[in-house]
């Protein structure tokens, strides 16, 4: 049988291509499709490497000796993407190569197993741009929960809704001091774009953290997820700041009066869930008024950053 | 030839590093570094050590170690590490990949009991936890082995035939902390003996791949043999890389293994690391009474040399393997290789013996009782556990 691979074009040239290709297998509205290709905007020509660990981002790469990225990928172990991502780097570095060593991880890989490893590269401040697309779940496995998952959130190991609140993964990384990290919205092209060049511009450890509509875990229409990442960010829930080496902080879309029932009422994981959209907006205004002070107390100097 | 008194462990740090130096003029050195007793030394030597054209990188735990190698190798650098015992556990799930994903990356396994309960002495339990991983292993008797075998290790892993990652282990403290005179090898021979490590599917962005991602069956089954067979070309890259080791340096390291008075013996004795040195002065004062004792020096283990065993025992009626390692519910692991080894000679019998367990001291008098029980016995029994340490 004489069958031409999906994405198998050895004799073309790969290097007009997105970093992540047609005829992947990501779902119809995964948000990490939509990253890949403002990432492939950004970094195309930056020749980037990337470190992906378990995670949808390697399962989208489709079954060897196919792959859907054209870009050098090693998918790595679990916990070992930022481990990984240091020695390509370093010896990129030893060699004067001119490129640009990327982790590419979800919630999973970033918030819980990887998270040492993750810390420890930051600490270190490696030279690599760590992206974490965050659904909120285990995708891949079939949706159980994170440290990301937020509270009241049902999944398939949290029935009735997750007792527990969200993990802080944003206040953990500027507690590094690396030079950068930032909060990406799919519904924020511009901003997210920035941040992007940003990441590009700046040496050291960057940490960019993207909430990532996943309608199959959200239990949410395909067409539905940029439309909830806005509201995700208008309400509050999920603020869109950066922070410069861990003490430098700027908010750059204001929450407004978007209700959280703009977001919650269209994913199944919540309105199956334990938790009330007033406790919701409790939980938002205690961490938006945590936020603004520390805005205040330690703003970014728009004439430095 | 600079002959110096050092420790196990500075040898090791020593000939790791000059071994990175050698690829400096192609992609450099990398090194992911953890501390853990009994193996610390080498990557603080590691550390202070100034390449051209390297790193050591000091991670947070054994297993970003093995991750940062990985990433170097995936890069094209010559990549080490070292670890022990608990360490070598953790690392374990990088440890096959490294192996998977067909990197040349050489470790030092300085052998050290697992816990808990928590003891630092000798043990070989952790590196053979590894046994089943696509991973050369040698074990070595005295420093200098130690030493020419490392210099080895670089050589067959990245052999273009080869293309697997190698562990040379070592006896923690026994070898690791006791000094010997060592001829260490200095950088201007290494280079001739290392050519550039080029590890031919490393990461590039002119030619983009996507390593380790999925595979069916078809292509796994494919994988797994194509490992064998590296595995099968081992003995005879070797045996090129001990002639040309000999020409530059100008000793002989054992290869495979190293069968002495086997040929005439009616008894022969198996031993690994450093037992094997213990061994060698028994079987030589056995010999000077007349008796007809041999031994064999086990020193590859991955892959394991069956032929050579097999021509080394011959017609050999009784071996006893000396096992400082135990798999429970079976027995030593040595002798269950070593059994399957001798599968096609029902004539011969072979013993196990489990002796020096956590680091207990396998003396000389304590090899002779084993000699007097192997001979004694006309049928083989279970592993016999021979303690040691409760004397």
């Amino acid at each position: 049988m004489n069958v031409v691979p999906l994405n198998m074009n050895a004799n073309c040239d790969t290097t007009c291509d997105p970093v992540l290709r047609a005829g992947n297998t990501n779902c119809a509205g995964c948000g990490m499709s939509i990253g890949l290709q403002w990432f492939s905007e950004v970094f195309r020509d930056s020749k980037p490497i990337l470190a992906i660990p378990a995670c949808c981002g390697i399962v989208t790469a489709g079954a060897f000796p196919t792959s859907a990225y054209s870009v050098p990928i090693a998918a790595t172990t679990f916990a070992s993407a930022a481990a990984v991502a240091t020695g390509l780097r370093s010896v990129a570095l030893m060699n004067t190569e001119e490129n640009v060593t990327v982790c590419w991880a979800g919630d999973g890989g970033t918030y819980d197993i990887g998270l040492a490893t993750l810390s420890a590269a930051a600490e270190r401040n490696e030279d690599i741009i760590y992206i974490c697309y965050d659904n909120e779940i285990y995708g891949n496995t079939g949706g159980q929960r994170s440290s990301a998952t937020p509270e009241g959130v049902v999944t398939s190991t949290t029935t009735s809704g997750k007792s527990e609140r969200k993990k802080d993964i944003m206040a953990i990384m500027a507690a590094h001091h690396i030079p950068y990290a930032a909060t990406l919205s799919v519904a924020h092209r511009e901003d997210f774009i920035r941040k992007l060049e940003i990441a590009k511009k700046t040496k050291g450890f960057r940490f960019l953290l993207m909430l990532s509509p996943c309608p199959t875990g959200w239990k949410s229409e395909p067409e539905d997820g940029v439309d909830l990442i806005r509201y995700a960010v208008r309400c509050g829930l999920f603020p869109l700041y950066e922070v410069y080496d861990g003490d430098r902080y700027r908010i750059n879309v204001e929450r407004d009066q978007t209700s959280i029932e703009e977001y919650i009422t269209r994913q199944r994981r919540y309105t199956k869930g334990s938790i009330l959209a007033e406790e919701l907006t409790q939980l938002i205004d205690a961490r938006w008024q945590k936020l603004k002070r520390i805005v205040r107390a330690f703003p970014a100097d728009d004439n430095k950053v | 030839m600079a002959r110096k008194l050092v420790s196990g462990n500075q040898a090791a740090g020593h000939t790791l590093a000059v071994a990175g130096e050698a690829n400096r003029e192609a992609r450099g050195c990398i090194c992911g570094a953890y501390p853990i007793t009994p193996q610390t030394e080498i990557i603080e030597f590691l550390r202070a050590y100034e390449f051209t054209k390297g790193r050591v990188v000091p991670v947070e735990s054994e297993h970003s170690a093995m991750a940062v190698c990985m990433g170097g190798s995936l890069a094209g650098a010559r990549s080490v590490t070292a670890s022990s015992s608990n360490g070598l556990a953790y690392m374990t799930e990088n440890v096959f990949a490294a192996g998977y994903y067909r990197l040349p990356i050489v470790m030092i396994a300085v052998n050290r009991t697992l816990g808990p309960p928590w003891n630092i002495w000798v043990d070989q339990g952790d590196s053979l936890m590894l046994r089943d991983a696509p991973w050369l292993q040698f074990y070595t008797e005295s420093h200098q082995d130690l030493v020419d075998t490392i210099l080895l290790a670089f050589r067959v892993a990245e052999d273009p035939r080869i293309l697997l990652p190698a562990m040379v282990a070592m006896d923690g403290f026994v070898t690791s902390h006791t000094q010997m005179g060592v001829d260490l090898p200095e950088q201007e021979l290494v280079d001739r003996f290392l050519p550039h490590c080029i590890v031919p599917h490393r990461l590039r962005s002119d030619h983009p791949t996507t390593i380790g991602g999925l595979t069916w069956p078809k292509e796994t089954e494919h994988h797994r043999i194509e490992i064998q067979r590296a595995m099968e070309r081992v003995p005879e890259v070797l045996a090129e890389a001990i002639s040309e080791f000999e020409e530059i340096f100008g000793r002989r390291p054992h290869g495979l293994l190293s069968a002495e008075h086997t040929e005439d013996a009616d008894v022969i004795l198996v031993a690994s690391n450093s037992m094997a040195r213990t061994l060698r002065g028994v079987v030589e004062s056995r010999r000077e009474a007349g008796e007809k004792i041999g031994m064999i020096k086990a020193k590859t283990f991955r892959p394991f040399p069956r032929e050579a065993f097999e021509s080394a025992v011959g017609k050999t009626a009784k071996v006893g393997v000396l096992d400082r390692n135990h798999s429970p519910g079976s027995g030593g692991i040595f002798w269950q290789e070593i059994v399957t080894s001798l599968r096609n000679q029902p004539d011969t019998m072979v013993q196990d013996y489990l002796v020096g367990l956590g680091g207990g001291d396998v003396t000389p008098e304590i090899l002779h009782e084993i000699v007097d029980d192997l001979i004694s016995r006309s049928k083989s029994v279970e592993p016999v556990w021979k303690e040691v340490a409760s004397r």
